[in-house]
Formats: C-alpha cells, sequence, structure tokens
C-alpha cells in the first residue's frame, strides 16, 4: 500500500498559557484508507502527547469527532485525507467556545437539547413488567429518520443563525423534539410547543439549510424544522377556529 | 487547573461570505427583494393606467428604456432563482406518503414545475394575447 505525506494545520489552544489560539502544523505520513482521526491519532501517539481532541468509536456513530476541517463541518472519522490537499486546516467546531485544543464545551447544546424533552411522553406511564409500548412499522416509518441524529453539532457549527443568535434552541434539538412529536406513542407535543414553537424556536430559523447539508447521518434538520413551522401555524389558526380544541 | 474557555467571535456583517452555500442562501433571499421592486413597478403601471393613454404610454416608454428594460433583466434572473431555489426546498416543508410510501421529493419538485408552467400558460392565453 502506498504511502504519502500530509501536513496539518491544527488549531491550538492550551488556556492555561496562549491568550489565544493559534496554528501548529505536523507533518504525518499517512495510507489510502486513512481518515483525518487516523492522522489525529497519529499526531498525539508519535508526533506531540499534548494535543487534546475527542474521538471514541471511529465509525460515524458515537459523534464525538466533530472538528472543521479546510473550513467544512465533518466528522473526523468520516473524512478520507485522499479526497484532500497536501494540506489541510483543522479547527474545533465553530461556535462552540473552545475547552482546549479541539476540544468545545457543548454546556449550551446540552442545556437546548434537554429543554425540549427529547425522551417519550406517554399517555400513561406504563410498569416495565406490563412490556412495550408498541408501534407499527408505517408508525415508526413517520420519524424514524430523526432517530439518527448522533448529537455531533456539526449542524450547530454549520448553522449562521445559531452563530449569530445564542438563544437559539438550534437544529439537532429541533429535529429531535420533532422525532418525539411525531412519535404515535408520544403525547408531549403540547408540553414541548413552549420551547419548541417560540421565538427562540422554529421562528429563528430561517432556512439556510446548511444544517442537513453538514450532517453526517442524512438527519435533515432543516425539514425537521419547516414541518413543525407548518404545524404549529396549523395549531395558532385552529385555536381561533375552534378554542374548545385542546391537545 | 483552571478553565478558561476562548470564544471565537462570528463576524456579525460578513458571515455569509464564509461559505458558498452561505452566499446562495443570501442570493435566494435577496431574490425577493428584486421581485417586491417589480410588483411596485407593476402597481405604478396600473395607476399609471388609471390616470389616462398619455400617462401610460409615458410609463411605457420609461419602463422600455436601457434602465427599466436591465433592471427587467435582473428581475427576471432573479424571479427564476427564486423559484428554483424554493421549489428545491418544498419536499424538506411539504413530505408526503402514498399509504406507507414515502412520494420521492424529485416527484414533488416537479408538481410544482408542472403547476406552475400550467398556471403561467393559462394566465397567457387568457390575458396575455
Amino acid at each position: 500500500m502506498s504511502e504519502r505525506v500530509i501536513e496539518l494545520d491544527i488549531l491550538r489552544y492550551d488556556p492555561e498559557q496562549d491568550e489565544a489560539p493559534h496554528f501548529q502544523t505536523y507533518t504525518v505520513p499517512y495510507r489510502d484508507d486513512w481518515v483525518v482521526l487516523d492522522a489525529i491519532n497519529y499526531v498525539k501517539d508519535e508526533l506531540d502527547c499534548t494535543l487534546s481532541y475527542r474521538w471514541s468509536c471511529h465509525m460515524a456513530v458515537c459523534g464525538s469527532c466533530g472538528m472543521i476541517v479546510n473550513g467544512e463541518p465533518v466528522l473526523a472519522c468520516h473524512a478520507f485525507l485522499r479526497d484532500y490537499p497536501q494540506k489541510i486546516r483543522i479547527e474545533p467546531l465553530q461556535n462552540f467556545p473552545v475547552e482546549r485544543d479541539l476540544v468545545v464545551v457543548m454546556d449550551d447544546f446540552m442545556d437546548k437539547l434537554s429543554s425540549v424533552k427529547p425522551y417519550l411522553v406517554a399517555r400513561e406511564e406504563k410498569d416495565v413488567d406490563d412490556g412495550e409500548y408498541l408501534q407499527t412499522p408505517a408508525e415508526l416509518a413517520q420519524f424514524k429518520q430523526y432517530t439518527a441524529c448522533i448529537n455531533c453539532l456539526l449542524c450547530y457549527s454549520a448553522c449562521p443563525q445559531y452563530a449569530l443568535t445564542e438563544s437559539f434552541v438550534g437544529p439537532a434539538a429541533l429535529a429531535l423534539a420533532h422525532r418525539y412529536n411525531l412519535d404515535s406513542r408520544d403525547v408531549g407535543r403540547s408540553v414541548r410547543e413552549d420551547v419548541v414553537a417560540s421565538n427562540s424556536g422554529i421562528w429563528e430559523c430561517s432556512f439556510v439549510g446548511a444544517c442537513s447539508e453538514v450532517c453526517p447521518k442524512t438527519v435533515d434538520p432543516a425539514a425537521a424544522i419547516q414541518q413543525t413551522k407548518i404545524a404549529s401555524t396549523g395549531d395558532y389558526f385552529l385555536k381561533f377556529l375552534m378554542p374548545w380544541k385542546r391537545q | 487547573m483552571s478553565r478558561r474557555p476562548y470564544i471565537r467571535e462570528p463576524s456579525k456583517t460578513g458571515w455569509w461570505l464564509a461559505q458558498p452555500r452561505y452566499i446562495r442562501y443570501m442570493m435566494r433571499e435577496i431574490s425577493a427583494v428584486f421581485i417586491g421592486i417589480y410588483i411596485v413597478v407593476l402597481i405604478v403601471g396600473l395607476w399609471q393606467l388609471s390616470r389616462g393613454e398619455a400617462a401610460y404610454i409615458k410609463f411605457l416608454a420609461t419602463a422600455e428604456g436601457p434602465a427599466g428594460l436591465t433592471f427587467a433583466v435582473f428581475a427576471m434572473l432573479f424571479a427564476i432563482y427564486h423559484t428554483y431555489t424554493w421549489f428545491q426546498v418544498t419536499p424538506k416543508a411539504m413530505p408526503l406518503t402514498l399509504g406507507s410510501k414515502r412520494i420521492p421529493g424529485a416527484f414533488i419538485i416537479a408538481a410544482h414545475w408542472f403547476g406552475f408552467v400550467l398556471v403561467s400558460t393559462a394566465l397567457w392565453l387568457l390575458v396575455g394575447s
């Protein structure tokens, strides 16, 4: 197998020493089947053990290794080096504070995610012994696409609306709210509505669509948000036409 | 060990130049401005028509002058871009299912173009000639 060399410009930031982040260049030999994460692992193992970054599964499932490669938010385990020029630029995800090197602070996302109650709100709680909440394949098909989200934050990093408006709930959290709202076993839509249909929720989205373009799991958060806008608009008018009808 | 997260502020004015997809988005949004101006020109035309033949002929002469024609070409190009980009995203906002099968996005987009051509042709036949 052929071995080539690639240069990585990696953004470094040590909160104990640096006033601001700076780029550091590493030269890494690589094979055709290497992804960006392999090259970063090589740097960590062979060249500079001080480099900090998150990763776990190396198979686009855990969602830990999101970063910006040549300006584009990608999973480092999902981006082959052979598809890039001889020199690539690696930065932490945009729109999040940098904790250290390629590690970002995710607290804002975690708070927003929990605010939309991304879990099953059942009509009545069942005991484990009473078995599962049943669902047909057709009912599952309604929302299955949105279950694929791995919380990798690439969509938040790509979203200019989130960059400019800190209060925006953001793509992944709204897509997950939509996922549960579409679930036939769930009755939590009205509870989620306070956050989802607020000014900081779906109405902050101006449909740039970048979230869906960068999503590594083809979740399509932009679609989820536009569909929620339509449903929410329907609710608004229904409130006047049939005030006695409450979900 | 102390935490001191570094905040990289995005550019408040130049953010849309950072990615081609942001530029495409801005083009889509700005296209509405040209369509809006075109509607204003149409309304002015109707107003001039209501004022009599001489006023309307004067309006037409301005609209068919170099500035009017240049604007019309720009408005047309932006209107096509506006229509194209919004039709492209319709499957996202309006996913349709037939039974348990999802109707392909390309079909939804094609149906919009078909409707657009149908309505345009009907209007042309009705008032265009």
